[in-house]
């Protein structure tokens, strides 16, 4: 990435004996430069050298893997300030607290709540992804059994949180071989944080006390050759995480290599509410893991709907296959529905009519994706490709009557819809929510 | 290591505007939201609560208990909207539409000029939204709430042109709605500004989605109107109004009392306005237009905290 050749050049040997297939080594660095060689084909470049040009050309944020086996899950390899420049590559972490001031079985009531936090969103599962277990009591023996039961209790990956490096060692004697994040080395015990973290090869928190100081901890972390690391700049307040946190990401962008690494952002608050808005802010504004409290899903649910949404690459709609759904096994006289294949909008209209305990088809029309008054907007719901749809699908074979039910927010297509397909245009609400009183009122009468 | 702060340098701002004779000003900002470090944000969003003009068809019992005693009486309402902490009231003009009441244009405007009477805060107005039926009774709202400097939507493309005459006329500003486009956006402005209504009488309605609802688009299309704001484009510097309350009482996740996966209600509804609405704040709206009381007490803490300087 953006070295030139003459940069490259500095750091071969120069020694001219064409065993890279290049006359010279600075025509080697000019094709090294422009992506046609590999730094390989030289066998005299030194591993200081090989060090400082790999390192140039790694991707502004790092990528790092927390977590071992199915729950495993990777953060950074971020490119851009904003998702409409290009998208967020990988959704934030999730963690929830638990305590070593817990009793046993409070930490195993909050673990199982955590387990259960599971939501199925637009046909996919959503989950948190780690459980923190915070050495609160400040003793060593207390931490490590609760990291034991915690672990015992659920699969997710854990995020050890004590500044002692002695707790944090026989914790990690528990839990070290799942890979779990280490948190955190500061100026005072990085050495011996950075020694546990590279025993187990787990990620390490680096924390800073502001932006500085924690360049500074980076810088001499790096310098003992361990990069498997994420970033706290130590800012609790919420707008001084935000400041932080897009401080990072632009330095990481300017490819500022101490800034270079995922980040992780703390929301507790008191107020549980505050906290869930707290973390959504950290979603959408760069936090790599967001750490929270409460473990109750009307609190963590509106958080993972927002990292869903926010990390949708905006280029790529999530559509439907256009095919006829059944819902609840229709019979020949149950209505036909019919709607685009935006899996929103499929998906909407899909639960809405299962709570209304309605059999129906469900037909949505291929429309690249998109919603339906945008598709409409866009000329892609239209009487012509609702009636080809039902035409090359074949529905009406699958009924006894001829009507078909359209969305009421494109009731102005009823008429023209009816003249190409010959069937009964009903128009029905404009929110899917109001299927169930349209049925009820307008279908089985 | 002493970290060289990074910091953008913006050459232009956010169109500042002042509505009700009260002038609460709105927009004015030289950055990005909330980056105090590299510009100035001289004032903080503005919340606003829903007022019907005739009792609400479709509002949960949640919503519906916060206003139970004032719900058939658009005053009232209004006063009490203020007594929650509203920077605003919103009033709908729900009982125009074709398919409720299908008022006349003198009868709502006789509502707005009561309610905007008996308020001390400013009024935004809000057609019923058919836009032939808005085309047709805005205007003469407009004239009814003389010298009130109200916000008055929504202006559409296809009835911007009596609106815009009337707000000009009256001393009002107007919300322009165009659907998730910046370049609709842009053109609406255009037309509306070609008929003398200055651009710093404009705020711009993205007709968001709510949480969960293609919420992603709007934010998207704010940033984008934000970054062109502060890189000189004047079409795009007008103030955003969010259609907060409207999109998020929709959801399933907000208005289903009854779903033990996704906890109880009372947070649960709260959360999902509200993160809406922080959402759309850290993208750069600047007037939030809610439905509950908790949702705006929740908001302005949030916005507290939010507004406390970053410099550097």
């Amino acid at each position: 990435m953006g070295l030139t050749g003459l940069e490259i050049f500095k750091q071969l040997p120069k020694k001219n004996c064409k065993e890279c297939g290049q006359p010279t080594c600075l025509a080697f660095a000019m094709q090294l430069a422009a992506g046609k060689a590999g730094l390989d084909a030289c066998p005299y470049v030194s591993d200081a050298a090989r060090e400082a040009l790999d390192s140039a050309s790694a991707p502004p944020v790092a990528l790092v893997k927390i977590g071992v086996g199915e729950k495993a899950f990777e953060l950074g390899n971020e490119t851009v300030m904003f998702r409409h420049d290009k998208r967020f590559e990988h959704p934030t972490g999730i963690a929830i607290q638990v305590s070593d001031n817990m009793s046993a079985d409070e930490v195993k009531a909050k673990v199982d709540k955590v387990n259960k936090l599971v939501f199925d969103r637009v046909g996919q599962v959503h989950e948190v992804n780690m459980v923190a277990v915070a050495n609160d009591s400040g003793d060593a023996a207390k931490f490590a059994d609760t990291v034991k039961l915690v672990q015992d209790n659920t699969a997710y990956p854990l995020l050890l949180t004590s500044g002692d490096a002695a707790a944090m060692e026989k914790a990690l004697e528990i839990a070290g071989v799942n890979k779990p994040v280490v948190n955190a080395a500061d100026a005072g015990n990085y050495e011996a944080m950075v020694a546990l973290a590279k025993k187990y090869e787990a990620p390490l928190v680096v924390k800073g006390s502001d932006l500085n100081s924690l360049a500074e901890t980076v810088e001499k972390i790096a310098a003992l050759g361990y990069k498997n690391l994420i970033l706290d700049s130590g800012a609790r307040e919420l707008s001084k995480v935000i400041a932080d946190q897009t401080q990072i990401r632009r330095q990481a962008l300017k490819l500022f290599r101490p800034f270079g690494y995922p980040t992780i952002a703390f929301a507790n608050n008191d107020d549980a509410v505050m906290e869930s808005l707290y973390a959504s802010t950290y979603v959408a504004k760069y936090a790599g893991i967001v750490v929270v409290n409460s473990a109750e899903p009307e609190h963590i649910l509106p958080v993972i709907t927002l990292r869903l949404n926010i990390y949708t690459d905006p280029q790529k709609p999530i559509a439907v296959e256009s095919k006829i759904y059944e819902i609840l096994d229709p019979g020949k006289d149950a209505p036909v529905l019919i709607t685009t294949n935006f899996s929103l909008s499929y998906f909407c209209i899909a639960g809405d009519t299962e709570a209304a305990r309605m059999p129906a088809y469900i037909v949505p029309v291929d429309t690249d994706g998109i919603s339906v008054l945008t598709a409409w907007a866009a000329g892609k719901f239209s009487p012509e490709s609702i009636a080809d749809t039902i035409k090359k699908l074949g529905i009406m074979d699958k009924v006894n009557h001829n009507k078909v039910i359209i969305p009421g927010g494109v009731a102005v297509l009823s008429g023209q819809t009816a003249e190409l397909t010959g069937c009964e245009v009903l128009v029905g609400p404009r929110e899917s929510a109001g299927i169930n009183s349209f049925f009820k009122q307008q279908w089985n009468q | 290591m002493a970290v060289t702060i990074a910091k953008e340098r913006w050459t232009s701002k956010v169109a500042e505007e002042a509505y009700g004779s009260q002038g609460i000003k709105v927009g004015g900002e030289t950055t990005l939201p909330f980056l105090q470090f590299e510009g100035e944000i001289p004032n903080r969003p503005v919340t606003a609560l829903e007022v019907f003009d005739t009792e609400p068809k479709d509002y949960p019992d949640m919503l519906r208990e916060a206003f139970a005693d004032v719900i058939t009486d658009p005053v009232a309402w209004a006063k009490k909207v203020v007594e929650y902490g509203a920077d605003m009231v919103a009033l709908r003009l729900m009982s125009a539409h074709p398919d409720w009441n299908n008022a006349s244009a003198q009868d709502v405007a006789k509502t707005a000029k009561a309610v905007a009477d008996a308020i001390d805060v400013p009024l935004i107005v809000i057609g019923c939204g058919v836009e032939e039926k808005d085309g047709e009774i805005l205007p003469v709202v407009a004239e009814a709430l003389e010298g009130k400097k109200a916000l008055i939507g929504c202006v559409t493309a296809n009835n911007y042109k009596s609106i815009t005459a009337a707000a000009n006329g009256y001393g009002h500003y107007v919300i322009a709605s165009s659907p998730l486009d910046i370049n609709l956006c842009k053109q609406l402005n255009i037309l509306i500004n070609e008929m003398g209504l200055p651009l710093d009488r404009i705020a711009f309605d993205p007709l968001v989605g709510a949480l969960g609802y293609g919420i992603e688009y709007a934010y998207s299309i704010m940033e984008r109107a934000r970054m062109g704001a502060l890189t000189g484009d004047k079409t795009l510097a007008t103030p955003i109004v969010a259609f907060i309350g409207q999109e998020a009482w929709k959801a399933k996740e907000a208005k289903d009392a009854d779903a033990p996966e996704w906890g109880p209600q009372g947070d649960r509804a709260i959360l999902w306005e509200v993160t809406t609405a922080t959402t759309f704040a850290i993208a750069g709206a600047n007037i939030f237009i809610m439905r509950h009381p908790e949702s705006i007490k929740k908001f302005n803490a949030f916005v507290d905290e939010a507004m406390k300087s970053n410099a550097y």
